[in-house]
């Protein structure tokens, strides 16, 4: 880990840099720290944080970049023809890549010595049998141009890491020599330390927006790598889902959505109901004793992690419904095939948002003032009539909000119907039939060995993307409903 | 305290409406009320006043059991309304506030037209048994609020829109138009503008003719504007209890006098 | 009473005793009782879902705290494992797992012969009543000491999944009609054994501390290496999430000037929290691995993953904590001179620490949970047969983690692997329930009301 050894190096470089900024400051003050401008140590800090913010920060753009060039660079290396007619220039660089990590590995090991590595030849000795003993599994024999280009890879890296080094070492050095230089009993150091900490915190408030242009650029180019591959009048406007690796797969969206909607319908329709009025009584009827038991029990339910919810519609719930409606089953009908179905993972993801809908609710039903049930009530209503005609229209907006919210969660959760509603996608009325949705299709389309140049594989992108706008329209329709809301009682 | 001879006295015995004895109100630990005897009479305006936290207002939410909806709070003594206990066992709230109706400090149109607002309560009561009737106890209830000519032409209106005295005379409106007996009101005026209290005065003068009105009060020249009978409370204890113009002329208790004269409150 | 006669006017209904209730009322009250009744109704629902939810874990777990063995003797025969008697260990180590198993076997034969057990099957079909590890255990027990070669030593070995599940319950003579795996006859053995108090059921650390097994052997699989992993993906999203959050909140709330860019900030982390976390999976796969190429199924990336899901959980606490400390604090440090920056890091975030550490410990707690993003960067599918040895492995090398393992395991067509998914669960809510307890209890402490 090159990387680690040379934070530790910077750290220390500005460690080293606090103290001598520091004791320059109180040298050029004859040692009377009053007659300096800023307290000593904001010296100190000002000379360790010039050798340390710019190094790190080039540090980080140049390992963002570094992959990238290097790739742009050994691709272009990559004669045209050396490419197989049955694979693209991605698969054969990621072969690249593979055997010179494979390289590094053996080298790492010790298994083989930089001479032995020079002198490999792709036809005369085995590399896939030497690197096999290291660890590393290559998929098929190394052609000369990938080996030519692998070599070339690693020089490339090793070249980019070493100047990488020298060029991050030299800014901290410099750093630290030219406000060691500027350290002065007069130098305004605290100032200059304030603007730079003031400068770090609003980098770590900008994270959330990279974040965001993060998850939006990663699936925007995968996306439009996708429609390059396939049809987008298929994915949208198609009414198969039916993956497959002869290359003519039909991968449209629509029967994943209608299986997420009809699992988020019913999910809503055990959810809202019983939010709602758990979410009345505690606000309305329940005593504070009551109210201070009920209400914490019931948010357990919220922190229970999805997986175990999961594994409660996989191993409890669907047995359950199969013991009632399948073949041999309670009823005696045969409706139910096996475990997974729309009603199972419903139900359960239905227990999840109780607490959901209940705690949005309760907030939103306590923001209706107290007047105007104090209004309802002497005018002889009775509760139940004060929360129907009163307190539930005027927090509907609120309510409604709660419920988009509720909805967007129900959209997005993947434990829970990976493991309760089946892997078909098809478009049914059956709540008893396993369905499938779209964060089912992302997980079994990204796990295992994933082909960034398939569009089954691609295909996970253009679902995820579609997913994260869809949730977020929701979102977004929903905090400001919520908002809007608010204000109107504050 | 000129004015105080402008308000007409009722000197006729009238039939007394509520007849409360013995009263205590506890919240919690706290006694918020100590031993109250007062008779409310049909067809008057009776003032509750004193300084703040002396209960006028706990004393008030008794009569109709609003107290009820406050966790912790427990109501002793007897409160007879025509002569049956509104404590009774066998009494049901909702009936009672049918009956005792109640205007609050500050004005709580729900969030529904004008219309509806005002019809909420016939409603709820089944008073009306179509909707020719209900318009009629709408306009009645409006007119008698005062308020009718201002709104007719836009009943649909959400309540909330009007200004702060136009919503509280809406809301004696809607107590008004479930017929109660007793009209209960806390304040009404303490939120309003002069202009808009003046409205609301007038308005409660003439519903004397009609209901037994009880109203608490800070202001002083409020209760002796409007009402014919005062009670005057202090720290829990119905301190004095009479007519208006006597109270305020001669009171009996030297407390009463240091209130009236500004020297506690 | 009521006057409801058809000429009455209207609006006029008043006059009845208020002692007797008009029918009116009485309907009215029964809709109010219903109307209350739903309310009850809905939170008994809820708290019974609760209620079923915990025993169903705690019925279906607990058997994995409990495990199966059979102690045996098996003697170290000599001409079996160093012909040569040379106590070479290169020459030990030629022989294969494969060659222990006729220890086993015969260990099987005499063992049923002392102990006076009468049975029809051959001494294989006895052996097979044992965790397919039984050999490489024999194995490594050797290897470490090639002079044990020739005693005789007393053993304890897993028994395999099938009389593991016999003795809790879960197979029964029924259940194996159509199991290859054990018969009838082996159930009888079985029997036999455990009436010569040679099979015994104990509580089994491994499930806490051991490392996940082939799908083979649920008997020996284990919580421990995952364990392993959620911590080191716990400390990066330590590490990273709580300084960069709370230096965001510090910004957002304390600096930010009111204009359109903060604005877009405060949007962005309140719909970023409500971001499905699959889509975080995503990002993960596509930046993290796919471009920067970090390591698959490396705890690293899945702390990165999830430092990126926590932050705005962290944030939107941390600021309401940092909300909540009265502005008087701050005017009272600017008055006696300090900047404000000197106000904020010497006053405010000292009196808003305790918030700021129960929000972080809450978000700790979501992340340790979360499984979906997992998934997508290689943490499931995997199986995590080594602890890593030092830091650096720790971070880079595969790993899996808890909830992940738990989905491994569920994925596994095998009851044996169910009762472990189930024990796992009850692992993961112990260390949830220790945090939020924790977060509970900081709360309680150090809340100020100002």
């Amino acid at each position: 880990m090159p990387t680690l050894w040379l934070v530790l190096f910077l750290l220390l470089l500005s460690t080293l840099g606090f103290f001598a900024g520091r004791a320059r400051a109180l040298k050029s003050a004859g040692g009377d720290p009053r007659k300096l401008h800023s307290l000593p140590v904001y010296y100190g800090l000002n000379v360790a944080l010039s050798g340390l913010v710019p190094a790190l920060g080039v540090l980080a753009v140049w390992l963002l970049a570094q992959p990238m060039l290097i790739d742009t660079r050994v691709s272009s290396l990559l004669p045209e023809d050396s490419i197989p007619a049955d694979l693209t220039r991605d698969l054969v660089m990621s072969d690249v890549r593979r055997v010179a990590e494979g390289l590094d590995i053996a080298v790492g090991q010790g298994a083989l010595s930089e001479a032995e590595v020079g002198a490999l030849k792709a036809g005369s000795s085995d590399i896939r049998a030497r690197l096999g003993e290291v660890g590393v599994a290559l998929g098929s024999d190394v052609r000369p141009e990938v080996l030519a280009a692998a070599r070339s890879y690693r020089a490339l890296s090793h070249t980019g890491t070493l100047v990488m080094a020298a060029v991050v070492a030299g800014l901290s050095l410099a750093g630290l020599a030219w406000s060691y230089a500027r350290t002065h009993r007069d130098y305004r150091a605290r100032n200059v330390v304030e603007r730079g900490v003031l400068a770090l915190l609003i980098l770590a408030a900008s994270l959330a927006i990279l974040t965001t242009i993060g998850i939006v650029l990663s699936m925007l180019f995968e996306t439009a790598n996708f429609f390059g591959l396939h049809d987008w009048r298929d994915f949208f406007f198609g009414s198969t889902w039916a993956p497959n690796f002869r290359g003519d797969s039909e991968l449209s969206i629509l029967p994943l959505l209608w299986g997420t909607l009809y699992i988020s319908l019913i999910a809503l329709l055990v959810s809202v109901p019983i939010g709602l009025f758990a979410a009345i009584y505690l606000s309305e009827y329940a005593g504070k004793a009551t109210r201070s038991f009920a209400k914490p029990l019931l948010e357990i339910l919220a922190g229970i992690p999805t997986i175990v919810y999961g594994l409660f519609a996989l191993l409890t719930v669907g047995p359950m419904l199969a013991d009632i409606f399948g073949k041999g089953g309670a009823l005696g009908v045969d409706w139910m095939a096996g475990a997974t179905s729309v009603l199972t993972a419903g139900v359960v993801m239905g227990i999840m948002l109780i607490p959901f809908v209940s705690s949005l609710s309760d907030d939103i039903i306590n923001a209706v003032p107290q007047s105007m049930r104090d209004g309802s009530l002497g005018l002889g209503a009775t509760r139940s009539e004060t929360v129907r005609s009163v307190v539930l229209p005027a927090a509907l907006p609120g309510i409604v909000g709660a419920v988009l919210l509720a909805a967007s969660r129900a959209i997005g959760e993947t434990m829970i119907v990976v493991m309760g509603a089946g892997a078909i996608a098809k478009f049914s009325l059956n709540p008893l039939e396993s369905m499938t949705t779209i964060t089912t299709r992302i997980v079994s389309q990204l796990t295992g060995d994933t082909d960034f140049a398939s569009p089954e594989t691609l295909v996970a992108f253009a679902l995820g993307l579609t997913l994260f706008v869809l949730t977020l329209g929701l979102n977004v329709l929903a905090l400001y409903i919520v908002r809007k809301y608010r204000e109107q009682y504050e | 305290m000129n004015d105080m001879s402008r308000v007409e006295r009722a000197v006729e015995i009238k039939q007394t409406k509520m007849e409360c004895r013995d009263c205590h109100v506890y919240y919690g630990d706290t006694h918020a009320i100590k031993n109250v005897n007062v008779d409310i009479e049909d067809k008057t305006v009776t003032a509750f006043i004193g300084p703040s936290g002396c209960g006028k207002s706990t004393f008030l939410r008794c009569l109709n059991r609003m107290n009820d909806t406050i966790a912790g709070a427990r109501v002793e003594g007897s409160f007879m309304l025509d002569g049956e206990d509104i404590y009774d066992k066998r009494v049901d709230p909702v009936q009672l506030r049918a009956k005792v109706g109640m205007v609050f400090q500050k004005p709580n149109p729900f969030p529904k037209s004008i219309y509806d607002n005002v019809a909420y309560g016939p409603r709820i009561h089944g008073l009306a048994r179509n909707r020719a009737e209900m318009d009629e106890i709408v306009e009645k209830a409006l007119r008698r609020g005062a308020i009718w000519d201002e709104v007719k032409d836009r009943l649909d209106a959400p309540g909330t829109g009007l200004s702060g005295g136009q919503q509280q005379r809406l809301c004696i409106a809607r107590a008004i138009a479930t017929e109660p007996e007793v009209l209960l009101m806390d304040e009404p005026c303490s939120a309003l503008d002069p202009i808009a209290t003046a409205q609301v005065e007038e308005l409660i003068d003439e519903l004397r003719q009609n209901y037994s009105v009880v109203i608490v009060t800070h202001s002083m020249q409020q209760a002796a504007r409007v009402s014919q009978k005062t009670a005057f409370f202090h720290l829990g204890q119905l301190v004095e209890f009479g007519e208006t113009g006597q109270i305020f002329t001669n009171p009996e208790d030297p407390r009463t006098e240091s209130y009236i004269t500004g020297r506690i409150g | 009473m009521t006057d409801l006669t058809p000429d009455a006017a209207p609006g006029r209904r008043h006059g009845g005793s208020l002692l007797t209730l008009d029918a009116r009322t009485r309907r009215r009250n029964r809709a109010e009782a219903r109307f209350r009744a739903y309310g009850i109704g809905a939170i008994l629902i809820g708290l019974l879902m609760l209620v079923v939810l915990v025993v169903t874990i705690v019925s279906r777990g607990t058997g994995a705290y409990t495990q199966t063995f059979v102690t045996l003797d098996v003697e170290l025969l000599e001409n079996k494992l160093d012909k040569k008697g040379t106590r070479d260990i290169e020459a030990i180590k030629k022989v294969s797992t494969f060659g222990y198993t006729p220890l086993i076997n015969a260990a099987f034969e005499t063992a049923a012969q002392k102990a006076g057990i009468e049975t029809a099957l051959k001494p294989k079909d006895q052996a097979a009543i044992l965790s397919k590890s039984a050999a490489a255990q024999l194995r490594d027990y050797v290897l470490a000491d090639p002079s044990r070669i020739g005693q005789t030593v007393s053993f304890r070995f897993l028994a395999n999944s099938r009389v593991d599940g016999y003795l809790k319950g879960r197979v029964t003579r029924e259940s194996i009609a159509n199991d290859k795996s054990i018969s009838a006859e082996q159930l009888d053995f079985v029997d036999q054994l455990i009436a010569a108090g040679m099979i015994r059921k104990t509580f089994n650390l491994d499930f806490i501390l051991g490392s996940d097994a082939s799908d083979q052997r649920p008997e020996a699989a284990g919580m421990g290496v995952s364990m392993v992993g959620s911590l080191f993906m716990m400390l990066v999203v330590l590490v990273l999430a709580l300084p960069i959050g709370v230096a965001a909140s510090i910004y957002l709330e304390e600096f930010a000037p009111k204009n359109w860019l903060t604005d877009v900030i405060e949007v962005n982390i309140s719909n970023l929290a409500a971001v499905p976390s699959i889509v975080f999976g995503i990002l993960g796969l596509a930046v993290f691995i796919n471009y920067m190429h970090l390591p698959m199924s490396a705890p690293l990336v899945g702390g990165l993953v999830l430092t990126l899901m926590t932050l705005p959980t962290i944030i939107i606490s941390t600021r309401a904590s940092l909300k909540s400390v009265p502005p008087s604090i701050r005017d009272a440090a600017l008055g006696v001179g300090a900047s404000k920056m000197q106000a904020v890091f010497h006053h405010v975030l000292p009196l808003a620490a305790p918030g700021i550490l129960t929000g972080t410990i809450i978000g700790l707690a979501q992340a340790l949970g979360e499984t979906a993003p997992l998934l997508l960067i290689g943490m499931v599918g995997f199986i995590a047969s080594n602890p890593p040895d030092g830091i650096a492995a720790g971070l880079l090398s595969p790993n899996s983690a808890m909830p992940a393992q738990i989905y491994e395991w569920a994925k596994r067509a095998d009851p044996a692997f169910y009762e472990r998914a189930w024990g796992g669960i009850i692992i993961l809510l112990v260390f949830l329930v220790t945090m939020n307890t924790l977060a509970v209890i900081l709360r309680r402490r150090f809340e100020r009301r100002w």
